[in-house]
């Protein structure tokens, strides 16, 4: 069933690439979470379960042809759009926050297969259609709907961060078409309204709170302005060279919130320093020009925006996370792919990286 | 627009060469702003991160204790609350210092001195802004500091005193350290605050009973919460100071010397160390480490008699008869006299136009050196001192260690002052007469002495010569009981008087005490054997003492003695300001003060009932001497 051809053209240089990421993540969770108190299985030893499962369902997508997604798109944008709505009508809230369906055997965060969806369904509805002067603003319209629908329900939940990657993530795509510059102008234009109108009647308190604090970190050292100063502090002490393995006083001492999470790179430059963070940053580089040579190089127009679009979504949640960790964006909460602990973003990246193999392993396929 | 599958038109091959360039900028962006952070932000950043872990919590030390010879504690520490405040944890200062300011009922620009002084330094150290909290004031912050952030309740330990004023300028007080003294070499290891020694045994021992305050460095966490402690000095207590000074005498010596203003100094005759030290009135040290009553200060300023003077070891007064001692001895080591060397006393001596009177106007008659000494002929030493020479009589003063500091062991000792020709000529650029030698023979004049010195003299007569140095402190005891430093006896000087002529000046001090028409008769003791020297010494020239003089007019009362006659161990000064007669004033107190001595150490048996100074009945009614100058 197999094809040879797979296995004979197999990316392994990628999958190389994120094991690799994925090690140095896993140590730096085994460091991050060793101040904690953990009953049952350590988090360094659950994600090293999640990075199997991950590579499992890497190979397992990639083995799938890709274009059956482009066959199934809008199917899959139905689904999942009906499963946001569900989480918002019968999910399960906690922390303020309605984002999980349960499923009876496991709880789904439909805002997570989003991610890819909106990709897919973008891929499917550009790849037949070529704009040789780029998109025009009344071309804009369909595939605004289309974002625009998951992007509200996802702000709803509230979860910002997700919303922002797709938002991104489809735009990158958009980018890879062509949008013409009028198109920018009126956009750029369309921003001062819907920004304000957004800030007085969809942002929640701790939304507006967290961008406040963004801009001023002094404004309220000791709660929500909290973690952008002391995760700038992690990062900063850790100087040149780090602090060591281990010996992160801000991370052992737990002074950053979510350390093993979404500030698990907070983590990683207050032990490892500059120099660590520099490798860590050319790896990541590495991995995303990889996957924009996969979109140049594939036949296709479907596979290329593809690519792009999943190259987008890796890409994105790289710059915001460590963004937001060093204080150049709010705090939103993004993983950082590979890196943070945690099921739900490994399988999700994972599967990107299993449509980008997919797309890289066929290329020479039409 | 038709649906074309697999098109090839308008491939995003150019635009994805320019995503690729937005990302290579995105990453530089990151990477830039992590070499800001890691590299040129690193060290402010670092030291925050320090901050942010470590805390320091201040444990106190407590300053060693006094102890007298036999190891009874005379100065020890009691626990006293403090308010500080810890500077990263106060929110809203100003607020705050009003508050605390209002409960306290002090002046809220009180607080904000102490705040400024104290808060130059790291932010988790406390401040503290108000001590000796009282027990109410203690339960309301300790109910109350969740409202007050910031605030912290230290405990440290502070001077108490069983004794209350006993010997306090001996011991001295102690005060919060100034400014000037923290900017000191000496004090390098201290924090504002802490207090130090100021004067008396606690300023010139501070060394060794400063304890060293100790230190936790903890770790904590996010929430300030106790994680471990990293390093831990634990605080030093300070060393014990046994003194040589006995509880019971000293009690006993200022009890003796009543409210007068006086001074009076017990030394034991064959080692140096002082076995009691009073200067009268005294205060009460431990004012000065709480908070001093304006009312008390201004009592203590305005006060004539100058309770804070430490007049023991400050006060010069000219020695008056005592004096004698010195220029018989010299006369018998010169061979000017022997003892059977005679002077008629006819109540006045003249030389060229001036006559100098004897303070018995009648005269003596012929006298000797014996009766000279033990009835205080001034004329006897007014000849002798004229043929003596004022450089003479001087330079064997010297040998007792009179005018120059004795090295007692505490500050500003003064010297007092016996002058020569040359001091004359230097001091006021005129040469000396012959004429004002006289009243120096009998301790008048320019002469000044202390008492201490007066004690070391005294005791210098008693042992035949040996000039030890006047000590105060026996040793140096660490908490454990260990002895870290040990005072020996210190030979300062031998005189060069031979033991014949102490024989023959001593018995004339025998007689002072013991025979009939003796000045010193209130100091006699029946068991034991006191000789002495009554000494009464002039504040201004009087022509006549008649009638009420002013307090501030009157002469000085003094008394020197030693015990036992035979086998001297204890050495006695006692010196009344305005006292007016050295043995109607001076010598019973010695007395009382040898009485003690002698009863404590079971050489004579208690009296009965009061019966204290009962025994100068047959010259007590007669006013002992006063000499007279010019």
């Amino acid at each position: 069933m197999i094809d040879r051809r797979l296995v004979t053209n197999f990316d392994w240089k990628l999958l190389i690439m994120i094991l690799l990421i994925a090690a140095v993540g896993v140590m730096n969770i085994y460091s991050a979470s060793a101040s904690y108190k953990v009953v049952g299985t350590p988090y360094a030893v659950k994600q090293i379960y999640w990075v199997a499962a991950g590579m499992i369902l890497a190979v397992l997508s990639c083995s799938i042809d890709y274009h059956l997604l482009e066959d199934l798109a809008y199917w899959l944008y139905g689904g999942v759009l009906v499963l946001l709505v569900l989480v918002l009508a019968v999910g399960r809230t906690s922390m303020g926050a309605t984002r999980w369906l349960n499923l009876g055997l496991f709880t789904l965060q439909p805002s997570e297969p989003m991610k890819i969806v909106i990709i897919v369904t973008f891929a499917r509805y550009f790849a037949r259609r070529p704009y040789p002067d780029g998109l025009s603003l009344s071309e804009l319209a369909v595939p605004l709907l289309i974002l625009g629908l998951p992007a509200l329900l996802i702000m709803k939940q509230p979860d910002l961060g997700t919303a922002i990657i797709v938002l991104l993530v489809a735009g990158t795509i958009m980018l890879a078409v062509g949008v013409r510059w009028s198109t920018f102008a009126y956009l750029l234009l369309a921003t001062v309204p819907v920004g304000y109108l957004g800030w007085q009647f969809y942002l929640r308190e701790y939304q507006k709170n967290r961008i406040l604090n963004f801009l001023n970190p002094e404004r309220d050292p000791l709660r929500s302005g909290y973690h952008l100063i002391q995760s700038k502090i992690a990062v900063g002490s850790g100087g040149l060279a780090g602090k060591g393995f281990l010996h992160g006083t801000q991370s052992q001492l737990r002074f950053l919130p979510e350390q093993h999470t979404d500030f698990a790179f907070s983590v990683f430059s207050e032990e490892w320093g500059f120099i660590g963070c520099l490798l860590l940053l050319v790896l990541y580089f590495l991995l995303i020009l990889w996957g924009l040579a996969i979109a140049d190089r594939c036949n296709d127009r479907f596979g290329s925006l593809l690519a792009v679009g999943v190259t987008a979504m890796l890409c994105w949640h790289i710059v915001i996370n460590i963004g937001m960790v060093i204080g150049l964006f709010p705090v939103v909460g993004v993983p950082l792919p590979f890196f943070s602990y945690g099921g739900t973003s490994m399988v999700t990246s994972m599967i990107g990286i299993g449509i980008l193999l997919s797309i890289r392993t066929r290329r020479f396929m039409f | 627009m038709p649906e074309q599958s697999y098109i090839r038109v308008a491939a995003p091959r150019q635009r994805i060469f320019f995503i690729s360039i937005g990302v290579a900028f995105l990453f530089l962006f990151l990477l830039s702003r992590l070499w800001y952070l890691q590299v040129i932000q690193s060290e402010k950043l670092k030291t925050m991160s320090e901050n942010n872990r470590l805390r320091f919590v201040p444990v106190a030390s407590s300053r060693g204790v006094l102890l007298d010879r036999n190891g009874k504690v005379l100065v020890d520490n009691s626990p006293s609350f403090s308010l500080a405040l810890i500077p990263q944890d106060v929110r809203d200062k100003d607020a705050l210092l009003e508050k605390l300011a209002t409960i306290l009922g002090l002046d809220r620009r009180e607080l904000q001195e102490k705040w400024e002084k104290g808060k130059g330094r790291a932010k988790y150290f406390p401040i503290i802004v108000a001590a000796g909290l009282s027990r109410d004031q203690l339960e309301f912050f300790e109910e109350n500091s969740l409202w007050l952030p910031g605030i912290d309740i230290e405990m440290k330990p502070i001077r108490q005193y069983p004794h209350g004023t006993l010997a306090a300028h001996l011991f001295g007080y102690l005060g919060e350290i100034t400014e000037g003294e923290l900017g000191r070499t000496e004090f390098a290891e201290y924090n504002p605050g802490d207090y130090v020694g100021k004067s008396g045994v606690e300023r010139s021992w501070e060394s060794y009973l400063h304890g060293d305050d100790g230190g936790r460095q903890i770790e904590v966490d996010a929430r300030g919460r106790f994680l471990r402690t990293i390093s831990e000095t634990a605080p030093t207590v300070g060393h014990s100071i046994m003194l040589t000074i006995d509880e019971g005498l000293q009690k006993t010596t200022e009890k003796a010397l009543g409210d007068k203003a006086a001074a009076a100094v017990v030394m034991d005759v064959n080692n140096g160390e002082i076995l009691a030290f009073a200067s009268n009135p005294t205060f009460d040290p431990a004012l000065f480490t709480g908070r001093m009553p304006v009312d008390t200060w201004k009592g203590y300023l305005e006060d004539k008699r100058h309770p804070l003077e430490n007049k023991a070891l400050k006060g010069q007064y000219p020695p008056g008869s005592t004096f004698k001692i010195v220029t018989a001895l010299d006369g018998l080591e010169e061979g000017l006299i022997d003892e059977h060397t005679s002077v008629n006393c006819s109540g006045e001596y003249t030389l060229g136009k001036n006559t100098f009177r004897c303070w018995e106007k009648k005269g003596h008659g012929k006298v000797d050196l014996k009766r000279a000494l033990k009835e205080s002929c001034d004329v006897y030493f007014y000849q002798l001192g004229e043929r003596l020479g004022v450089d003479k009589i001087a330079a064997y003063a010297r040998q007792f260690g009179l005018g120059e500091t004795l090295g007692v062991g505490l500050e500003n000792e003064k010297s007092g002052l016996i002058p020569t020709a040359a001091w004359k000529e230097k001091r006021f650029g005129k040469k000396w007469y012959r004429g004002e030698t006289l009243p120096v023979s009998i301790g008048q004049g320019y002469v000044l002495t202390t008492p201490i010195q007066l004690a070391s003299m005294m005791a210098t007569v008693a042992n035949e010569g040996t000039v030890y140095r006047p000590h105060l402190v026996k040793k140096v005891v660490d908490r454990d009981g260990r002895t870290i430093k040990e005072f020996a006896p210190e030979v300062l000087r031998r005189t060069r008087f031979s033991a014949e002529q102490f024989r023959l000046v001593k018995e004339g001090l025998l007689a002072v005490v013991n025979e009939p028409r003796g000045t010193g008769a209130g100091a006699r003791l029946y068991e034991v054997k006191v000789a002495g020297k009554t000494g009464t010494s002039q504040v201004v020239k009087m022509r006549d003492g008649k009638g009420d003089i002013p307090y501030q007019y009157r002469d000085h009362a003094l008394f020197v003695a030693f015990a036992p006659y035979d086998k001297p161990e204890v050495a006695v000064a006692v010196v009344i300001e305005h006292g007016e007669h050295g043995g109607g004033a001076a010598a019973p107190v010695a007395g009382s003060i040898l009485r003690h001595y002698f009863e404590s150490k079971g050489g004579i048996k208690k009296p009965v009932r009061g019966a204290g100074i009962e025994v100068d009945d047959a010259d007590g009614g007669q006013p002992a001497e006063k000499s007279q100058g010019e």
